[in-house]
């Protein structure tokens, strides 16, 4: 039995390690899970992009859920992102908002013109404070906001179709079947 | 205007190596004027020169040097989220500098430490912190490695007590196969 420990240990290690290997092969050391899930969403006043003297405050957008969707013209990942909000973001089913983040207002206007807006409604946050408030640290970043004003679900980084297939569907069907 | 510290005026215009898929802004904008952007870059270039001459670096409007060195501290312990390898107070990320003021009005409402820790914490995750809080989640962290060197130092001591014990005479721990039998010193090498 006894000569058997060294080959155990070696057995032990090679599962170490390839337990790190296998877990950084798909774990992303840089995501950052917001502490903001299940927890309300901060209080914004922030003027619409196309008609700057019109708040949309948080109380204004409370009584049905809604994706709000951080994006930026300077994001070459939201150019990206783009496409899938076009189709599968429009079929999702509840309103998309638009969140443009520390950007030139004309430049955003702009890149929604050429682009086209898959957005409902689109928030400016051209200095990014409340950005900060919700915990937002790049674009894109997704929040999936009930009707109650608390943050259910945070996607970052580009929704593709299997992310809104996978995750961000279902958790709108769940926030979809308590208030319907 | 607030200037916040430049710290290498001459090699870094991209704040940092970025995160694969989520982008932060840019430093320099398209509507910036050519002209402010020629007299920032000569303002920065020649404060840069003067603050590394000096040492003195940090054109925040501080109450006192006190509150300076407070700054200081502080930031260094907080993480730059987009440069994930970066401090607040070293990175040149764009928000980086949003969170830099921000704690620097915090400072001003005569918020503590603690409690500006607290406010990013809330936002950004324990992981703004360099120095992970003590709680259940991160037992693991803090006190692993005590474990693993604890459970070495009871192979270890187990190991030379079944040697000592069997320099004496016969090793009752191993089975009396004859080839073992009062030559004990030597099995703990032996197979290996």
């Amino acid at each position: 039995m006894k000569r058997f420990v060294p080959l155990l240990v070696f057995i032990g290690l090679v599962g170490l390690f390839g337990f790190g290997i296998w877990w950084n092969s798909w774990h992303d050391a840089r995501y950052v899970p917001s502490p903001l899930i299940d927890k309300p969403a901060p209080d914004f006043a922030l003027p619409k992009l196309d008609a700057p003297d019109q708040t949309v405050t948080k109380a204004s957008l409370l009584g049905k859920p809604y994706l709000l969707n951080v994006f930026a013209s300077w994001c070459v990942a939201c150019a990206e992102e783009h496409p899938v909000l076009m189709t599968d973001g429009r079929a999702l089913g509840i309103p998309l908002v638009g969140y443009d983040y520390k950007d030139v207002p004309d430049d955003a206007r702009r890149w929604l013109r050429e682009h086209g807006s898959p957005y409902d409604l689109v928030i400016a946050d051209q200095p990014g404070r409340t950005a900060i408030d919700f915990g937002v640290y790049g674009a894109p970043e997704s929040f999936l906001i009930d009707a109650k004003g608390v943050i259910r679900y945070k996607h970052i980084g580009p929704l593709t179709p299997e992310v809104i297939a996978r995750e961000l569907q279902p958790a709108i069907d769940a926030v979809k079947r308590e208030a319907p | 205007m607030s200037l916040f510290r430049w710290q290498h005026p001459s090699g870094r215009s991209a704040p940092c190596a970025r995160m694969p898929f989520v982008e932060s802004p840019r430093n320099s904008r398209r509507a910036q004027g050519a002209l402010l952007r020629i007299s920032l870059v000569a303002m920065l270039v020649i404060a840069g020169h003067a603050f590394a001459a000096s040492g003195a670096i940090e054109p925040l409007p501080f109450k006192d040097h006190a509150q300076e060195v407070r700054f200081q501290n502080l930031t260094k312990q907080l993480r730059c989220m987009v440069c994930q390898n970066e401090n607040l107070a070293d990175s040149n990320a764009d928000l980086a500098r949003d969170l830099r003021l921000e704690v620097f009005q915090l400072m001003q409402q005569g918020k503590s430490d603690a409690e500006i820790k607290r406010y990013l914490v809330d936002r950004y995750s324990d992981f703004v912190l360099y120095d992970p809080p003590l709680k259940p989640g991160t037992w693991l962290l803090w006190f692993g490695p005590l474990a693993i060197l604890l459970a070495g130092g009871v192979v270890v001591t187990v190991a030379i007590r079944r040697r000592n014990r069997g320099n004496g005479a016969i090793d009752d721990d191993k089975p009396a196969d004859g080839r073992q039998a009062g030559n004990a010193p030597a099995d703990m090498g032996d197979d290996w």
